[in-house]
């Protein structure tokens, strides 16, 4: 059953009349509905909230890692555990090929349905899943393999064992390992971009936002809790943060919004998946026009630049 | 500027001993009182209990650095408002009060100083300055220290005390965890030292990022550390959380970090590990 947040009622409608006039297989009422539906869309997303965006990136038929790993790659396999401690199955690690193109690919992963969600965690990664993705990186740039990162988490988890293993250092260690990575990589935010358990895999030449992504510093519920003291200033706090993807590309923080299609990769996970594919493809043969060192010396020099502050003449 | 100046000034805008209402001051862990001058002298050390009071960023260069050494750098970057963000007070506004209470326009004091007759670069964080929280001129000073060290050779120290990424910076917040650990990666590459200090509180994106990097962690006795607060675990994982969970002594035991390192003894161990690991 297809989920619909308030403010899709009307797609909801119209899509039930495409339904019904496909089963009716009446090819004319059909034809009609879907030109009402573009223009719906069209009216409905063009002009979203910014918190109408974050319940999009969090809404629960978007793909997930999983669900584009399986539209995108072939003869992949999935491989497991950073060799110490377990396997986290909030992160997947994948060596495979996209098109002609061999590479990795690494995904934080959300669960669907109670017993998966509790699987993987709600997607909030223990220390040993970072440590998963960086022995992947790692293996990815011994064989010189491009890695796609898709990031999708409400934020790396805040549990006993987790601090215990140094949940910090483990996000730390793959921002230091990430920032001079020897092979070329592409981070792309799926669905949900939550601080540093999203950022320990968002370190990258490229890091790209989907249209209904979101990606920021703390949750909005944690930031109205904090900052306002108040848990109902949630859409407000949202908003204050900036954190959709074209909030954050008009800050010049990301480096590109992925051509998602309008009515949203909930509803079209085939050209979400394309979407994503393409500018992979793209991205890692612009990038490796150029050397290794010139596309370190870049990426350090991306980092490097990123704040914004006033410099007075010195006194 | 001189540290000697900069000690005045901060020590001009704080109440001196001298003025303290009443000159006594209490310890909040054995509620002892005790006489302010008396424990200045001890380092804000309880002489009762041994805990490790918190201190602000001057005192911490005035304990650490070896006398006359210290001379400050970048101190005229100054925090903008990138997002024109409004909580229940402005950003602004929140940054004025800090300036108003540190004498200081950031988070971190950052310069050149030897310790123990070694050379290198120091930063500390003052966590009266917004919680001591991690926003672009923090950054900033962090990368401008690191780029210095390794223009002069020389090791790195950074004393964090911080309650982690300053929201009201959001994502330019965020990026400056990638941004200092690049940096030190930098560093490492150079075959230069990184001591990390971490003293009462170190948290969120601080712990997260540079913090956990130091080729020698060291913790003050009694300090907290973590990644995600006791009280958002407790509500998280619906249990009470064992005793001494996240302390420095806690972390030691787990090995996440190298050692727990007594207030008085610290600027000694620091200098003899520098030295050890200087070329
Ligand atoms: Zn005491």
């Amino acid at each position: 059953m297809a989920f619909y947040l308030d403010f899709e009622n009307k797609i909801k409608n119209i899509q039930e009349e495409i339904e019904l006039a496909e089963i009716r297989k009446d090819d004319h009422a059909k034809a009609i509905f879907e030109k009402e539906l573009d223009k719906v869309v069209e009216q409905t997303y063009s002009n979203l909230s910014a918190y109408q965006q974050l319940q999009l990136a969090r809404h629960q038929d978007r793909p997930y890692a999983i669900d584009y790993v399986k539209l995108i790659m072939h003869d992949y396999h999935e491989i497991h555990g950073e060799r110490t401690f377990r396997d986290d199955p909030a992160i997947v690690c994948y060596m495979g090929y996209i098109d002609e193109q061999k590479c990795v690919v690494i995904g934080e992963q959300k669960g669907r349905g109670t017993k998966n969600k509790l699987k993987r965690n709600f997607g909030m990664p223990h220390p040993e899943g970072y440590r998963k993705a960086l022995r992947a990186v790692k293996l990815a740039e011994k064989f010189n393999l491009p890695v796609l990162m898709l990031i999708d988490t409400p934020g790396a988890y805040p549990g006993l064992g987790a601090e215990e293993r140094g949940q910090s250092e483990a996000i730390a260690r793959n921002l230091y390992e990430l920032s001079d990575l020897g092979t070329t990589t592409i981070s792309v935010v799926i669905g949900e971009g939550g601080s540093g358990g999203a950022l320990a895999i968002g370190v990258a030449d490229r890091l790209a936002m989907m249209r209904y992504s979101v990606f920021s510093v703390i949750s909005p519920e944690g930031c109205a809790a904090i900052l306002w003291n108040d848990p109902t200033k949630v859409e407000t706090a949202t908003k204050a943060l900036k954190i959709t993807a074209e909030d954050l590309k008009e800050l010049d923080l990301i480096d590109d919004i992925i051509d998602e299609p309008l009515i949203g990769a909930h509803r079209d996970k085939n050209r979400a998946a394309d979407a994503i594919k393409n500018y992979f493809l793209r991205e890692v043969s612009a990038l490796e026009k150029l050397s290794i060192d010139e596309r370190l010396a870049k990426r350090y020099a991306r980092l490097e630049s990123i704040g914004r502050f006033q410099e007075d003449s010195k006194a | 500027m001189i540290f000697g100046d900069l000690l005045k000034k901060v020590k001009r805008e704080r109440p001196s001993p001298k003025d303290a209402p009443k000159h006594w001051i209490k310890c909040k862990k054995c509620q002892a009182i005790m006489y302010y001058k008396e424990i200045a002298e001890k380092s804000f050390v309880c002489p009762k209990c041994d805990n490790h009071m918190r201190i602000n960023a001057a005192q911490r260069i005035e304990m650490l650095t070896d006398a006359g050494s210290f001379e400050e750098h970048d101190a005229n970057l100054k925090p903008i408002d990138p997002l024109s963000f409004v909580d229940k007070k402005s950003y602004k506004q929140r940054v004025e009060e800090s300036v108003e209470k540190t004498g200081r326009h950031s988070a971190v004091i950052s310069g050149s100083c030897t310790i123990g007759g070694i050379s290198t670069e120091l930063v500390v964080f003052d966590f009266d300055f917004m919680g001591g929280s991690l926003g672009s001129v923090e950054g900033e000073k962090i990368v401008r220290a690191v780029n210095r060290a390794i223009e002069r050779r020389v090791g790195v120290v950074i004393v964090s005390a911080s309650g982690g990424a300053r929201m009201q910076e959001s994502t330019f917040s965020l990026m400056q965890m990638a941004k200092t650990s690049a940096a030190l990666r930098r560093l490492d590459k150079e075959k230069l030292p990184f001591i990390s200090i971490l003293t009462d509180p170190t948290f969120g994106g601080v712990s997260a990022s540079f913090a956990m990097l130091g080729d020698i962690i060291i913790a003050e006795p009694g300090t907290i550390i973590g990644f995600a607060g006791a009280r958002v675990i407790k509500q998280t994982i619906g249990a009470e959380l064992p005793e001494g969970f996240q302390s420095a002594e806690f972390l030691v035991e787990h090995g996440l970090i190298d050692m727990v390192e007594h207030r008085k003894t610290l600027k000694s161990t620091v200098g003899n590990l520098l030295k050890i690991m200087s070329r």
